[in-house]
Formats: structure tokens, C-alpha cells, sequence
């Protein structure tokens, strides 16, 4: 069965120098969070960067494909992409504090991509903006929506750009760290807000993280990634019980869990990071020409 | 397999040269003058007044970028000229920079009072139209070599002293700095050895770039008659009487504003470059 | 004792809401905090940003001068020591910092960053010294020539650690420095600094976020919670049955790597 978004055997790079992502395929179906997890420089977050077209210039697609909804996005003319991209997804980014615009009140940032892009009118997208606000607990929204973003709460920042993520109802949904910034008691409530809203609206979310305990709380399949490549892929609970790769064990002993004070915090040992190393290896053996 | 960094480095370093390379040949040009210039700058001879430069008919042997109306060879006025740009250009560019830097660190890392008094002084000065400031000034203290040096200083302090100032914030909320109070260095060395060396590669920019500022302030006094005394040669003097016959002779006007365009934008690319040299996170 | 706080208060001026004429109000950052560290312990201070555990951290290390209450280190009131006496007892406490990037100064190499310090307090053998903190944080000695923008993250904390050992002070202060770090190096650094602080017989403050992070490490912990202790026990007792709400709270709030926690 094929998914909202399918990824097959994509491999960017730096122009002319090293690889990013290698040979990574994924997919993600409606209705579904999947977890991209790794450490720093993994490539994780370049995965949702090149489905929604926002790939640094330094990189490029060598190879593979991104199909989003049946249509493989390489084969359409730039325009036609960002259309297609623009109705039918959405990011929800890191820092709720640099991602909105500090000069702008909330309720054009959030209705501009609606009445811009859409073309929906202005009286329609204002509503429809209120009714998101209510939708992720946002204590009069009316007020809000004319407020200036330093006004607001760095939660209430975060629910305001999970509100305009699902304003187009987007059939996917890419979520770059969004609870990294927080403190733990908000990381609670926002994960916990996007899941009730990805069920709600049926939406495919990517769930690109860093923390294990974070994807065993939303994700329902994940993905390892080591050195752009993915390591392991999984259903989450099989995940936890008995992951496979060496690796991905490896970093469920590292995560620190204050229930396990002596079991958790292993530092990744040096024979397992080779042992991944050396796959590396091998892969841009056999894709070498 | 190729180096991205290498990559990147390539058109710093084009800059570098071909600014560093116009400024030495000016520089060398500022000291030989006596030896290189064809002709006497100052002599008149008013049968050969307003010569076209060598390609064109007409032109006379020996004066290569024709002459002026009271008969002065442009090239030579040029390569004398640039003896008094780069004079301004080194002295009012140093002092300038040696003043407003030190403010500017100090209001930036000590804060408090002092930042309070220097910022407030600034604020006060950059409130008067800049040169309109310079012609007070110099209407005041006298034309000469260092009224216009005095004027520049006194006007563009103020660039050096906001810049290098908003850098030492910047620096001093760094952990570094803490980290320098921790291990029990006083307030004045941490300044120095840590605060200086990291708004170094800004500061060099900025004097290069005043270098460059001051050739200009020093053409405009000149073009408005209130630099140097006429006797001695200078761009901006040159541009304003190559201004009044430029409809009969337009290289009177064009060389000497072609060496002062290039020399501002040599003394800003050579900012910008050597501020990149400098980085060692760049380098 | 190593550090006795007590009824501590630090307020800054508040200039968003300073008015046209006149004094800017004050904006309560630490409101009257007491607690005491015992020689050898290792304390972990958690709390959610704006709680006030960093501005604790510099406050006990006088990087801030308290304008309420006292603090004393090993016996010495420092709480308004001037800045030429607290010199003198720099050496005694250090600090490593969360971001290994701005602590290190960009322009020094790893050397001289670590030997900074140690001339300031007029050691000799400096070299020596340098060789034998790298050795002690597990970094080959061919490090004391490097630029920190050449390590990665876990090995510039290596240099921070590095760095506040050299002195064998009798005090460290710990901010959040494996906040930044992936987990596979925060476990390493965690683990050095523990070993670190129990064969150096080190008094340590850790302070942190991440409740998990100081179960591991810690013998005590200070909660805190805008600006005042909430809870303080022993690590134990204070994980198994947290008293005070907030802790209750924040123990609740963290999502564990196990899919049949009960999240809520």
C-alpha cells in the first residue's frame, strides 16, 4: 500500500562535494505520524526540507523521488511544484519565536497564505482563522488575532503556527523539532496538541526529532537516520521493545529516562559507531560509479 | 575531490588583490612623484591649455592625459594629488578609528554610565548634517592639511564609536567573557584580550573603509574650495575646475574622478577582504 | 559547608517598562532563596526557563552581585565582596558554560584556553598542567593546538570541563552543558564529570532542565520555580515521592522513551 507522501531512494548532496542524505526511502500515510529521528547532522531535517522544496542552494537532488499524493514532484515544472506543495502541505518550524513575523499582527500571518495562495476571501479566511485559534485552545482569539507576536507566550506562539499549518487543511504536515524550545510541562500540551489535531483532520505528519521519548509519545512508525542514510525503519512499539539495528539500540540506551538512573545514559559505544560507519562506507561503495 | 572552502576563498582573494594592488600602485605613485611625474603640476603654459589625452588627434607628446585650461599636465596633478588623498586617507583614517573604537568598546563592554554618556553624545552629534559640520569647522579653524584632518575626526568618530560599540555587546553577553571573570581577569583585561581581538576584524574593516571616506570628505572640502591651499594639487580641486570646462574638455573632469572612484571602492573591498582574512572561523 | 545562601534576592531594572521620567521598576528574578551545598555533594538545580537557576548559578559565583540576603562560600561572606578580593578566590570556584561555542573565545586556541586561567593565577609549568587536564577529559594533547570551531560539541565541552579543572578548584558550577549536546555525547559527558567530581572530591552544582540528567548524576536537588525553592531533597526521596506540585508536574511532563508511559 503507497502513502500520502512516499520517498524513494532520494540521495542529495553538497554540489560537487559530500553526501547528505543517502538512498533514503519513506512513507508516510494519512492519518499517520512518522518519526525522523537521528543525532545532529543525521540529515533529518533535510528530508522535509527537500519534500517542501526548501533545500539550502549549497544542496542538490542527485537522484530518487519524492511522490506526494501519486505525483512524482521531480517530473513537474518548478511553478506547477510549489503550487501542488503550497495546497497540500505544510511545515510547522522549530522556533516559535523567529518563524512569525514580529512587525505583523497574528491574524494576517495567519490568513496571508490563505487569501494569497488560495485565493480564498478575506472575510472567509478571517473566519476560518478564529475558528483554528479556537481549535488549538487559544483563550479569546479574537484579541489574539490582534496582537503582535511579542505579546504572546512562546507555547502560545507554538499553537498559533500549528493553527496556520492546518488552515489550508494540508494533507501533510512536516513538524521540524516543535517542542525543542520548550519548556517540558508546554512540550506536553503542544505534542499533545498536534496529535489531537493530526487525528482530527486525518493528516500525514512527518515528525522530524532528536528525542526518543518525544517520538514514543506521537510517532506510530519511525525511521533511524545515521549519516543521511536510514538505519532502521519500524513500527514504533516493535521499535521500543526490540530494536534492531545496533545503532538504534545503542541510542535508546543513551536517552536519558529518570526511572532507569543507571540503565539509561550508556554512552554509544565505539565498536557500534564503526560498525555504522562502515555501512556508510559500503553504500557510497556501491552507488560510486 | 575539490574543496568547497577553497571554493569559496576564490573571490576574496581576487579582491584583495586587485584592491591592494591599486592602493600600492597609488602609494608607490604618492612617493615617487618628484621622479615619475612627466611635468612640473603647477606650471602653466596657457598655449597648451585644454590638450586631449594621447589617442586622441591633437594631443601633444608628454602630456598623457592632456592638460587643463591654464595649460597643467592631468597626469602629473594626479599622481600628486594622491600624495595629499593618502596623507588624509592614513592620518584622519587612523585617528578617526583610534578615537571612536575606544569609545565605542568602552560604552560597549563597561556599560552603565559611561555607556550612557558616550551614546548620548553620539546620538547629539549624529544629529548635524555631516558636512555642513566640515565647512563650519574648517570656516572656523582655517583651511589646511590639518584642519581637514581635525574635521574628519571630529565628524566620524561617531561611525567607529555606534558600530564597535553594538559588536562589544554583542561579544561582552558571550560566555567567553564570563568565563574570563571567572578564571579572576579584571574588567580592563578582559577588555583587551578578550573584547578587542573579536571586534578586531570589524575595526579593520571600518578604517579601511574610513580611509576611503576620508578621500571622499577630503575631495568635497576641495571641490567647495576649503581644503589645502590651491597651490597644491588635489582630486577634488581637480573635479572642480574640470567641472566648468567639461562641455571642451572632459578629461580635466573624468581621470581624476575615475583614481578617486577607484581608490574609495579599493580602500572598501580591501575592508571587506582582510575583515574575511582575519575570521579565523573563515579563514 | 561549601556554600551556605541564604535568603538570597537579585532584581534587574526593568527598561520595557521604564516611564518617561524616573526610576525603571524592578523585575524580581530571585525572591528570597536559602538553601545550603555540602562539601562533596553534588547538587542539581532544575527548573523551566525563567525560574531563575542560571541567575542563581552566576549569583554563588559573584559574575552578579545579589541585592538581597548573603552568600557564603566555605565560611567567607562573598555576597558584596569587590571584585579585587573575590580574585583571590576566583581559583577556588569555576563555572563551565552551557554553549561550548561562546565560552570558548573563537581566536584562542584550545591551549591557551585552558592555560588562560592557570597564568592568571600565576602558575607555572603551564604546559604541563595543559597536557594533564586534556589527559584528564580524554582528549589527545594534540588538542592545545586546535581552534574550538575545529571540535565537535562534545569534545569543546571536553575543553570547557578542561578548562575548569586545571585550576582544582574546590567548586563547580555546571550550566546546563549537555543541553546542546546529542545523546550519545551527553552520556559521555556526563559520565566524565562524574568521575571527575568523585576522584578530584569535587562540591558540584549542576544545574539543568532535564529532571532525567540530574536523577543520573546527582545527590541532592533544588527545584525552582519563578525565582523560589519549590522542593529540596535528596534525589531519591525527592524523585520517588515529590512533594510540592510543581516537581509533581514536571516529573509528569517527561515523555519517556517508552510507549506505555502513562502521559495523560
Amino acid at each position: 500500500m503507497s502513502g500520502y507522501l512516499s520517498i524513494r531512494n532520494l540521495t542529495v548532496r553538497l554540489k560537487g562535494g559530500a553526501m547528505i542524505l543517502r538512498d533514503v526511502s519513506l512513507t508516510v500515510r494519512a492519518g499517520q505520524v512518522h518519526g525522523l529521528v537521528g543525532e545532529s547532522g543525521a540529515g533529518k531535517s533535510m528530508i522535509g526540507k527537500a519534500v517542501l522544496g526548501t533545500l539550502p542552494r549549497a544542496l542538490e537532488v542527485v537522484s530518487g523521488q519524492i511522490i506526494l499524493d501519486g505525483t512524482d514532484l521531480q517530473t513537474l515544472d518548478p511553478k506547477e511544484r510549489r503550487r501542488r506543495i503550497g495546497a497540500s502541505a505544510a511545515l510547522i518550524p522549530q522556533d516559535p519565536l523567529t518563524a512569525l513575523n514580529p512587525s505583523k499582527r497574528i491574524g494576517p500571518q495567519i490568513t496571508r497564505r490563505l487569501v494569497d495562495i488560495l485565493g480564498w476571501p478575506k472575510i472567509a479566511a478571517e473566519a476560518r482563522a478564529l475558528e483554528l485559534l479556537e481549535e488549538v485552545h487559544i483563550p479569546d482569539p479574537a484579541r489574539v488575532m490582534r496582537s503582535y507576536p511579542h505579546e504572546l507566550s512562546g507555547g502560545m506562539r507554538q499553537r498559533i503556527l500549528i493553527a496556520s499549518a492546518f488552515a489550508a487543511e494540508p494533507k501533510l504536515i512536516i513538524a521540524d523539532e516543535p517542542t525543542t524550545a520548550l519548556d517540558v510541562t508546554v512540550q506536553k500540551q503542544i505534542l499533545r496538541l498536534i496529535s489531537e489535531m493530526q487525528s482530527r483532520h486525518d493528516t500525514a505528519l512527518l515528525f522530524v526529532t532528536h528525542d526518543l521519548g518525544v517520538v514514543s509519545k506521537v510517532c506510530d512508525t519511525l525511521s533511524v537516520l545515521y549519516a543521511g542514510k536510514v538505519v532502521e525503519e519500524a513500527n514504533m512499539h516493535r521499535f521500543f521493545m526490540r530494536p534492531i539495528h545496533p545503532y538504534s539500540a545503542a541510542l535508546l540506551a543513551a536517552t536519558p529516562t529518570y526511572t532507569d538512573p543507571t540503565g539509561s545514559l550508556t554512552p554509544v559505544p565505539q565498536t557500534v559507531i564503526d560498525g555504522v560507519e562502515r555501512e556508510v562506507a559500503e553504500h557510497d561503495m556501491r552507488a560510486a560509479p | 575531490m575539490r574543496d568547497a572552502r577553497g571554493e569559496v576563498k576564490r573571490p576574496i582573494g581576487l579582491r584583495l588583490w586587485l584592491s591592494g594592488g591599486w592602493l600600492a600602485l597609488l602609494v608607490l605613485a604618492a612617493l615617487c612623484a618628484p621622479l615619475i611625474a612627466p611635468n612640473d603640476p603647477l606650471m602653466q603654459d596657457l598655449f597648451l591649455g585644454r590638450m586631449p589625452p594621447f589617442w586622441m588627434d591633437g594631443a601633444e607628446p608628454g602630456f598623457w592625459l592632456g592638460t587643463d585650461s591654464l595649460g597643467r599636465d592631468v597626469l602629473s596633478r594626479i599622481l600628486y594629488g594622491a600624495r595629499l588623498a593618502l596623507i588624509v586617507a592614513l592620518v584622519a583614517g587612523t585617528l578617526t578609528c583610534l578615537v571612536g573604537a575606544t569609545l565605542g568598546l568602552i560604552a560597549g563592554y563597561y556599560r552603565g554610565w559611561p555607556d550612557r554618556i558616550i551614546s548620548r553624545f553620539v546620538d547629539i552629534w549624529m544629529a548635524f548634517p555631516p558636512v555642513l559640520f566640515a565647512i563650519l569647522l574648517i570656516a572656523v579653524l582655517g583651511p589646511g592639511l590639518m584642519s581637514i584632518i581635525i574635521a574628519i575626526v571630529v565628524i566620524d568618530w561617531t561611525r567607529f564609536a555606534r558600530v564597535i560599540r553594538a559588536e562589544a555587546m554583542t561579544q561582552g553577553a558571550m560566555d567567553y567573557v564570563a568565563s574570563a571573570q571567572v578564571a579572576g581577569r579584571t574588567r580592563f583585561g578582559t577588555m583587551l584580550t578578550e573584547i578587542l581581538p573579536n571586534v578586531l576584524p570589524t575595526i579593520v574593516a571600518l578604517l579601511t573603509l574610513e580611509m576611503g571616506v576620508a578621500v571622499i570628505v577630503e575631495a568635497i572640502l576641495s571641490f567647495v574650495n576649503l581644503s589645502i591651499s590651491t597651490d597644491s594639487p588635489t582630486w577634488g580641486g581637480m573635479i572642480a575646475e574640470g567641472r566648468t570646462s567639461v562641455h571642451q574638455a572632459w578629461w580635466v573632469l573624468v581621470f581624476p574622478l575615475i583614481t578617486l572612484f577607484l581608490t574609495v571602492l579599493s580602500f572598501s573591498q580591501l575592508g571587506e577582504g582582510l575583515k574575511d582574512r582575519f575570521d579565523p572561523v573563515l579563514r | 559547608m561549601m556554600y551556605e545562601v541564604r535568603d538570597l534576592r537579585l532584581s534587574f531594572p526593568d527598561m520595557a517598562h521604564k516611564p518617561l521620567i524616573g526610576a525603571a521598576p524592578r523585575l524580581e528574578v530571585l525572591k528570597g532563596l536559602s538553601f545550603d551545598v555540602p562539601k562533596g555533594a553534588v547538587l542539581g538545580i532544575v527548573g523551566g526557563s525563567g525560574s531563575g537557576k542560571s541567575t542563581l548559578g552566576r549569583a554563588m559565583l559573584r559574575l552578579l552581585e545579589p541585592t538581597g540576603g548573603t552568600i557564603s562560600f566555605d565560611g567567607t561572606d562573598i555576597t558584596h565582596m569587590g571584585e579585587d578580593q573575590l580574585r583571590g578566590m576566583r581559583k577556588r570556584f569555576q563555572m563551565i558554560f552551557q554553549d561550548p561555542m561562546s565560552s570558548l573565545n573563537p581566536r584562542r586556541r584550545v591551549g591557551g584556553i585552558i592555560a588562560g586561567p592557570l597564568r592568571l593565577q600565576g602558575l607555572d609549568g603551564l604546559t604541563g598542567r595543559v597536557d594533564e587536564a586534556l589527559d584528564m577529559v580524554g582528549l589527545p594533547r594534540g588538542f592545545a593546538q586546535r581552534y574550538p570551531h575545529e571540535l565537535s560539541g562534545g569534545q569543546r565541552q571536553r575543553v570547557g570541563i578542561a578548562r575548569a579543572i586545571a585550576l582544582r578548584p574546590d567548586f563547580i558550577l555546571a550550566d546546563e552543558i549537555v543541553s546542546g549536546l546529542d545523546v550519545s555525547s551527553q552520556a559521555q559527558v556526563l559520565n566524565l564529570l562524574g568521575e571527575l567530581v568523585r576522584d578530584l572530591g569535587l562540591t558540584l552544582a549542576f544545574i539543568s532542565h532535564d529532571l532525567s540528567v540530574i536523577r543520573r548524576l546527582c545527590d541532592r536537588v533544588l527545584v525552582l520555580h519563578h525565582g523560589e525553592v519549590v522542593e529540596e531533597g535528596a534525589t531519591a526521596a525527592l524523585f520517588d515521592a515529590p512533594q510540592a506540585a510543581y516537581t509533581r508536574e514536571l516529573l509528569g511532563a517527561i515523555p519517556l522513551p517508552d510507549p506505555h508511559q502513562t502521559w495523560g
